[in-house]
């Protein structure tokens, strides 16, 4: 109980994708939600890292997936913020509720 | 020389002046009128110059008139040997018939344009003229079965059209919607004929029709040994032609349009209703003539049959009607059955060839004097402004021009010598005489019937009580326009009776001569005479014999003043059957089954899309739950077939 084991990790994970996910669903900030969106992807991130580390510790898939990740949320928060950005010109307002556009 | 351009300009002309005034004819006024009758008379000129050049210079064979086909070319081709031709045929028929249609045409244009002067649709009247005139030399010449077909069908729309002229009154709408219905449900007897006639002969050409079914070849046995409900299928296929004969002819039991087609302009009446298009049915039987006398004896019975039952049934209804055009529309209903019975009581050939001389003479003599009592009444009507006879009387000193014509046209149908009725009547008569003794006795009381009603109807319009003319600036008697017609038609009546018929026009081609029997004339004659002295002495002054009459066959009268209830077995059978038994319950089925299952499935659809609407709200978070939702769904369905 004393050496953190893959377990651990694996529980620090998942909690971290669901604090994510309830984020993502609950607050009606665009800007908080982008930011849970990169709790979930970090969450992704450390599994990747875990598994690397524990089970193929002799390979590095795990590592590359990971920094891919990275660059990828980086883009995907760039298209977000733009997004928002011009929701913001049109709504005056960043609040989730007030885009209900995509019904049409 | 018979040139095929001027026999095809005669039905082209009445076709390019019915274009030619029903698309400008609005901006033309009056002078549409002058257009359509100098059309028609250059068409009248033309139909007459060929009757010349047929029968006194055209070569015969053997002594035989030829039957020459003018021109011809296929119009649909459905196989190497069945096509549809558009032609034109001449023979001792189509040539009598061309003069006829395109002679009373031509008077009845004339007529119409002092009848319709200043009728708001003037040009469309003239055009709808000419259009009918068309179809109707379209069917004479027709050398097809299926060409007189379609241009049967043409002169059953322009005569529903002029019905209709006065499309603002109800009662002219619903008469040329039953014309127009009842013709159409005997027409459809007669494309079942054609049909059955062509399945087995394999050609619709008249010629080589009637050459397959009157000779021993394969077609004819075919035809006669193929059988149905009894009946081989000749006669069926005859039977059924006959049937289309019979509705554009107003034979029983499809007469009961003819009578209310009066509602039409007169010149209408006399032209399309008396003159030519009801004779289309004759017309057609004796076109057949060959193969109904030659093939099929059974055939020609029921035309005899259904022929002088019309006859004395429509010359017993005549007698009791009071509006002056139905008595004389019942009076061609009886005529034409004259023609009938003289077409069942012929047989092909020689001597016995006499019905079928004589049925064409008395369609030539009939046109002339019933387009002329057509004519007449509508002079009459123009005059008083009404249809009833109890309006008239007493005309004979205003009217005397239409007096004496109609008292000429009176004669001649009442077969009195020397008008032009009594020649051919008397040789109908001898024809069934020959023929059927029964027959004869029928038709020899219709011919006493037939003095009777016209008589009377001469003297309630003449003569009976006197005339008082209301109002100061009425009218004089009528245009010349109206009084030219009546004078030439009076004239012919009087003398195409001694054209030697039989010379020119007989089953065979060949040339026959009728023999003049006096003695044999004296009963018809006596009979008219009778007839016309009891008109006289009921009607001539206004007296209550008719009255007397009338009460003490009281039943009876009402039964033929009602026209034996015919109108209303139709309207039982169509209304209280048809549409109660039949129509109700289909109309029911579809309301309620087809279409409910269709309106079941609508409603389905749109429940279920009402209730699925709302998922898609537009809110980004809920979409968000949805696919959550569905990953972990997915993801439990996976972790349980993992195990």
């Amino acid at each position: 109980m004393n050496e953190i084991g893959l377990n651990h990790i694996l529980f620090v994970s998942t909690a971290l994708f669901f604090i994510g996910v309830y984020g993502f669903l609950t607050r009606r900030n665009l800007i908080t939600m982008l930011m849970s969106i990169e709790l979930i992807l970090n969450s992704v991130n450390i599994n990747f890292i875990a598994f690397n580390k524990y089970l193929f510790s002799d390979k590095l898939d795990g590592l590359f997936f990971t920094v891919f990740i990275i660059t990828i949320a980086a883009a995907e928060a760039a298209v977000a913020i733009a997004i928002i950005i011009n929701l913001y010109r049109n709504y005056k307002s960043i609040d989730v509720e007030d885009a209900d556009q995509m019904k049409h | 020389m018979i040139d095929a351009i001027y026999i095809a300009l005669i039905p082209l002309l009445p076709f390019a002046t019915f274009l030619l005034l029903g698309l400008f004819g609005k901006r033309m006024g009056n002078f549409s009128g002058i257009i359509g009758t100098t059309s028609l008379f250059v068409s009248a000129c033309l139909s007459i110059f060929t009757a010349y050049q047929y029968f006194f210079n055209s070569e015969k064979i053997d002594g035989a008139y030829q039957k020459i086909i003018a021109f011809k070319f296929v119009w649909l081709q459905f196989s190497e040997n069945v096509s549809i031709d558009m032609g034109a045929i001449l023979d001792p028929i189509s040539v009598m018939m061309l003069v006829v249609v395109t002679f009373v045409s031509l008077m009845v244009h004339i007529y119409s344009l002092g009848y319709m002067k200043g009728e708001e649709r003037f040009s469309v009247f003239f055009s709808f003229l000419s259009l009918f005139t068309f179809s109707m030399l379209g069917l004479v010449l027709a050398s097809n079965i299926f060409q007189i077909y379609i241009f049967w069908e043409l002169v059953g729309v322009s005569s529903f059209l002029l019905i209709g002229f006065y499309y603002d009154r109800p009662s002219a709408v619903a008469a040329s919607k039953k014309a127009f219905i009842v013709t159409r449900f005997a027409d459809l007897g007669f494309l079942i004929g054609i049909l059955i006639l062509a399945f087995y002969s394999g050609t619709l050409d008249f010629g080589i029709m009637i050459e397959r079914l009157t000779t021993q070849t394969d077609s004819l046995v075919a035809i006669t040994s193929a059988s149905f409900l009894g009946l081989s299928a000749l006669t069926w296929g005859l039977a059924l032609v006959f049937i289309g004969g019979a509705g554009k002819s107003a034979m029983l039991p499809f007469h009961i349009w003819l009578p209310d087609a009066m509602e039409g302009p007169t010149p209408v009446s006399a032209l399309i209703h008396a003159a030519t298009m009801v004779v289309a049915g004759v017309f057609l039987v004796a076109r057949l003539f060959p193969v109904f006398a030659l093939s099929c004896p059974v055939g020609l019975e029921l035309v005899a049959v259904v022929g002088i039952c019309s006859s004395l049934f429509a010359a017993i209804i005549a007698c009791t009607q009071t509006d002056i055009k139905r008595v004389l529309a019942y009076s061609t209903m009886s005529q034409i059955g004259y023609m009938m019975f003289a077409l069942g009581v012929s047989g092909y050939g020689g001597e016995n060839g006499l019905g079928f001389t004589a049925s064409m003479f008395h369609l030539f003599t009939h046109a002339m004097f019933k387009a002329l009592l057509f004519l007449g009444a509508g002079a009459v009507i123009h005059y008083i402004h009404s249809n009833e006879m109890k309006d008239m009387g007493g005309l004979r000193k205003f009217m005397p021009v239409t007096h004496i014509t109609f008292l000429i046209a009176c004669l001649a149908i009442a077969g009195i010598p020397p008008f032009a009725g009594f020649f051919s009547k008397e040789e109908i008569l001898s024809a069934s005489f020959h023929h059927n003794k029964i027959i004869f006795g029928i038709a020899i009381v219709t011919a006493a019937i037939t003095a009777f009603y016209m008589f009377r109807l001469y003297f309630s319009i003449f003569w009976n009580k006197e005339y008082h003319p209301h109002g100061e600036n009425h009218h004089g008697e009528a245009p010349s326009t109206m009084k030219l017609p009546l004078l030439i038609l009076a004239l012919l009546s009087i003398v195409v009776g001694f054209i030697p018929f039989g010379h020119y026009v007989s089953s065979d081609g060949l040339e026959l001569h009728s023999e003049f029997h006096l003695m044999f004339s004296i009963a018809p004659v006596l009979m008219a005479v009778g007839g016309i002295l009891i008109a006289m002495m009921m009607y001539k002054n206004s007296n209550i014999v008719s009255q007397k009459v009338s009460e003490s066959f009281k039943g009876f009268y009402t039964a033929a003043y009602n026209k034996f209830y015919f109108d209303e077995i139709y309207l039982f059978i169509t209304k209280g059957i048809v549409f109660n038994l039949i129509g109700r319950p289909v109309a029911w089925i579809d309301k309620n089954i087809v279409d409910g299952f269709m309106n079941m499935l609508a409603t389905l659809t749109e429940n279920i899309s009402d209730t699925l609407r709302p998922i898609q709200s537009g809110k980004l978070q809920g979409y968000a739950i949805y696919f959550f939702t569905g990953v972990i769904a997915f993801v439990l369905v996976f972790i349980y077939l993992w195990n």
